[in-house]
Formats: structure tokens, C-alpha cells, sequence
């Protein structure tokens, strides 16, 4: 579904993405494992046309996304992302937030928008909060209208930025609960995370970035459990200890 | 940087320069259209040639330009002295406004009555009534002289709509702000001064810029009471002349100094926002 070759950009002098291959297929979840500064947003953000290559190329379903003259609309419809802060639009109400797209990009009427949202924001069990106003929310709650808001698009692949960074830990569990559904309903998703036992339970896929390229990548259990390079394996030290 | 790209990327690029080049095209193309337009309209109405020679005559403006020019630095003058009195007189006023302190309550009702009344009378009212109404209390310690009564009256109308520019940059400083500078054991005055004030000064610097450059033009209310400023000095020259071109003489001077604050304040709005983006 999503091919990458060569993806390279640059920030200034620094080299964030060295020429970096990725495939994902349809209903594959991807886990993006590296430190701080390994290229892992960025790859996701370059994914979600939200970032100017400066070279390689981003296939979806076989169409040239990074293409400048294709409509990134049109484009960023099929991709959902949801990113660390949530980004809620604090002037709507959760159902606000989740029927804007729905209406007025999928074009559904308001009734269709708003039974799509309830039905979704009961999954996640915050259909009670439809008429909440973000601000009222804790993060995992906001973060779970993040989720549906993006999800409620039907989108063909779901990018996650690290969902889980901002939140204390008594409250990832109830955000990941909600990814780990979306894996299980064959939501294809690359998601960049610093939970490693999720990604081992969850991921069918696991890549080590470092340095903007690909060190390892394979099922979790072989990364994880067996990983062949030495950054891998200093990396996995430091978090598994 | 150095690095060889492929040829693909090669074509991305010639796109975008392609794109950007018809861009600017377009963005040239419609500025001509519209203003060829907007000026052949003006030019071609049956009324043009009278209206060039009444308004627009090279004659006239050369010789008003110095009587206009001498009479402007008058504007100038004024502007910044009220400009420095209405800052005085809007903090105090938005300080009293926020500060929950019951001692200050009768200030704090008159100071939401001045806010009120001055934001409701027109300036040029509150020009005629301190411009004449002040010199016949016959009080002691009322200046006489017509600078500073107009001085006074700018100020009064003026300090009302700052002081409520300023008190809403007060307001939007989130509370964690205050929070955090009591946190620290500043006083409530120190948090307000140290930690509030300049973030909500910044907050608000562009719309308080924007009633800088409206109270610049704003002088010329003060010819109503018979200061000789730019625009008295133009109807002078026209009533002697029965030709209008002074007036527009006296209104670019106007004009040369609110563009240069204007653009000021678009560029205040934009650093302000980059430095919100960044880091």
C-alpha cells in the first residue's frame, strides 16, 4: 500500500531522513522505534505531505503523493494522522471536532456525520462526552476524540505521532486500548512510539531507525528479542532495563 | 546539499519553479486588470477634467506644500505628546480595571465610567466640549493655550480605547502565568509587573499600534477648535483659493506617516507569529 525509496530531506546542513526505504502492506501495523531525533516524525509528517522532500519518492496505492502537482487535499483525505498534543480545535465540541471533516470534506449530511462520530465515540467510551468541550477533557480523553476524529475519515492508512508521549502513565493504557482495536479491525497504521511492550504485542512490524535511515527491521520478536545491530541493542538496553 | 538528485526530483523542482513562476504571473496580471480598471473608471467619468483641475492641479500644491509642511510638524508634535499621555493615562486605567483589590473600588468604577463614556462620545465632541468648555470654568491650573487643551482632549478619548486594548493583553495572559509568579513569592503588583504586563503588552502591541496610527490622524479634529495644523492650513489655502488641492496635499502627509506605521504593525504581527512557531 505505501512504498518509500530514497526519501531524503534536510533541514539546513542536518540530514533528518538519509535515503530511506519503507514498505507497508494493506492492514499491516508498523511501529517506529529510534530515539529522540532518529527521523521518526518527520518520516510520518513527510508521509502526510506535510514536509518538501528533497529527494526519493512516496507511493500510495500506487500513486506519486510527493508529486508537487497532485491535490494534497485529495491526498491527505486517505491518510489519517494524529500527533502528540492531541490538536483538538478547542472552539468545538468533541462532536464538533469529529464531524467537521466528515461533513465538510466526506460531505455527509449532519445526520450521517453525527451517528458515524456517537457510534466511533461509543467504541471508545466517551460517547457521553459528545457535547464536552475539549479543554473539559483529560489527555487520554482528548487523545481518544484525536483518534476518532482521524479514524471517522475511513481513512486507508492511519499515521500516529507518538499519541502517547504527553500523557501520564495511568492513561496510555486507554489510548493504546484504542489502537490496539484499530490494529485488530485491520486498520493499517505506522505509528512512531516509545512503548515497546505495546509495539512487541501489537505491532506486526517493528523499525529501528537511527540517524535518519533504517538500522532493523523486522517481526517484533526479532527485533526485539534478538536485535543484530549494536544501536539496536544500546537502545534497547536503556528502555527495557 | 552536495548530494547528486535523481532525476525525478530534478523534474519536482522544475515544477515548482514552473508553478511559482506562473504564480507570479497571475499575481501581476490581476494587479494590472484590477487597478487599469479602478483608474479608467475614475479617468473616464464625465466629471474628470473639472475635478482635475479643482482637485488635482500641479500649481496649487507646490505653492501650499510649504504653508501645509510648516503647519504639519504641528500634527507631529502633537501626536507624540498625546501618544506618551494616553499610554500613562490607559495602563493606570487598565491596572485599576484588573486589580481585585475592594480599597480601589471607587477608582474602579470610575474608571469603567471613563472607559464608557469616552468610548461613546465622538472625538471631535469631546475636542469642541474641552476645547471651550475647559477655559470658561475659569479654573486655576487650566492651560490655556490651545496645544494642550486639544492635547487633553485626544488623551481623554484616546486613553479609553488603549486602556481597553491593554486590559484585554492583561486578561489573555493565562492564568498559570499568574500562577507561577506568585509560585515564586512575587507580590500580586510584581507578578503584574514582571511576568503579566510584558506578555500582554507584546500580546497586544499590534491593535495598539493601530490606535496610534488612528490617533495620528486624528490631530487634524483639533483644527475644529482653531489649532493650525496640516488640514487648517489647507482649508486656509483653499478658502483664499477656491481650489481643493490642499486638501490632498495635506492629506498625504497624513498618509506618509500612517504607511510606514502600519506596515510596522503588519510586521510586528508576523514576527510575533514566527516566534510563536518556531522551537
Amino acid at each position: 500500500m505505501l512504498t518509500i525509496r530514497g526519501l531524503t530531506i534536510s533541514f539546513g546542513d542536518h540530514v533528518v531522513l538519509d535515503a530511506l526505504d519503507l514498505d507497508v502492506a494493506a492492514g499491516e501495523v508498523v511501529c517506529l522505534l529510534g530515539a529522540s531525533g532518529s527521523g521518526k516524525s518527520t518520516l510520518l509528517r513527510c508521509i502526510d505531505l506535510l514536509e518538501q522532500t528533497d529527494d526519493g519518492d512516496i507511493l500510495l496505492g500506487g500513486v506519486e503523493i510527493n508529486d508537487p502537482a497532485v491535490n494534497e487535499d485529495a491526498i491527505r483525505r486517505n491518510i489519517g494522522m494524529v500527533f502528540q498534543a492531541y490538536n483538538l480545535f478547542p472552539h468545538l465540541t468533541v462532536l464538533g471536532n469529529v464531524t467537521l471533516a466528515t461533513r465538510k470534506v466526506a460531505g455527509l449530511s449532519r445526520r450521517e456525520a453525527r451517528e458515524r462520530a456517537l457510534e466511533l465515540l461509543a467504541r471508545v467510551g466517551l460517547d457521553g462526552k459528545a457535547h464536552a468541550y475539549p479543554d473539559s477533557l483529560s489527555g487520554g480523553q482528548q487523545q481518544r476524540v484525536a483518534l476518532v476524529r482521524a479514524v471517522a475519515m475511513q481513512p486507508d492508512l492511519l499515521l500516529l505521532d507518538e499519541v502517547t508521549s504527553a500523557l501520564d502513565p495511568m492513561l496510555v493504557g486507554e489510548v493504546l486500548d484504542v489502537v490496539r482495536d484499530l490494529a485488530a479491525a485491520g486498520q493499517t497504521i505506522v505509528m512512531a512510539t516509545h512503548e515497546i511492550p505495546f509495539a512487541r504485542d501489537v505491532a506486526d512490524r517493528i523499525v529501528f531507525l537511527d540517524g535518519g535511515a533504517i538500522v532493523e527491521q523486522g517481526t517484533p520478536a526479532q527485533v526485539l528479542g534478538n536485535p543484530q545491530d549494536p544501536r539496536t541493542q544500546a537502545f534497547l538496553a536503556r528502555y527495557l532495563d | 546539499m552536495t548530494r547528486p538528485v535523481s532525476a525525478r526530483q530534478l523534474e519536482r523542482q522544475a515544477y515548482r519553479r514552473n508553478r511559482t513562476i506562473v504564480r507570479i504571473a497571475v499575481g501581476l496580471v490581476s494587479t494590472v486588470v484590477v487597478l487599469g480598471a479602478l483608474t479608467a473608471g475614475v479617468i473616464t467619468s464625465p466629471g474628470w477634467d473639472r475635478v482635475k483641475l479643482t482637485f488635482f492641479d500641479w500649481h496649487h500644491a507646490r505653492e501650499s506644500f510649504p504653508h501645509i509642511a510648516e503647519a504639519f510638524w504641528l500634527n507631529i508634535r502633537l501626536f507624540l505628546v498625546v501618544e506618551v499621555l494616553v499610554l500613562i493615562v490607559a495602563l493606570l486605567v487598565a491596572v485599576i480595571r484588573v486589580i481585585p483589590s475592594p480599597a480601589l473600588l471607587p477608582f474602579k468604577i470610575l474608571a469603567t465610567i471613563y472607559t464608557d463614556v469616552f468610548r461613546g462620545v465622538p472625538t471631535l465632541l469631546v475636542v469642541l466640549l474641552v476645547g471651550f468648555g475647559f477655559p470658561a470654568l475659569q479654573l486655576a491650573g487650566v492651560p490655556s493655550s490651545l496645544f494642550w487643551l486639544g492635547a487633553i482632549a485626544l488623551t481623554l478619548s484616546y486613553g479609553a480605547y488603549v486602556a481597553e486594548v491593554l486590559r484585554a493583553g492583561i486578561v489573555s495572559v493565562h492564568p498559570t502565568q499568574w500562577a507561577s509568579g506568585r509560585a515564586l513569592g512575587l507580590s500580586y503588583g510584581k507578578t503584574l509587573r514582571h511576568v503579566v504586563l510584558p506578555q500582554a503588552v507584546r500580546r497586544v502591541a499590534p491593535p495598539l499600534i493601530n490606535d496610534f496610527v488612528s490617533l495620528q490622524k486624528d490631530t487634524a479634529l483639533l483644527s475644529a477648535i482653531g489649532l493650525v495644523e496640516a488640514l487648517r492650513a489647507a482649508s486656509v489655502y483653499q478658502a483664499e483659493t477656491f481650489n481643493f488641492t490642499s486638501i490632498g496635499v495635506s492629506a498625504l502627509f497624513f498618509i506618509a506617516v500612517t504607511i510606514p506605521l502600519a506596515r510596522f504593525t503588519d510586521w510586528l504581527g508576523i514576527r510575533a507569529l514566527r516566534r510563536q512557531a518556531g522551537g
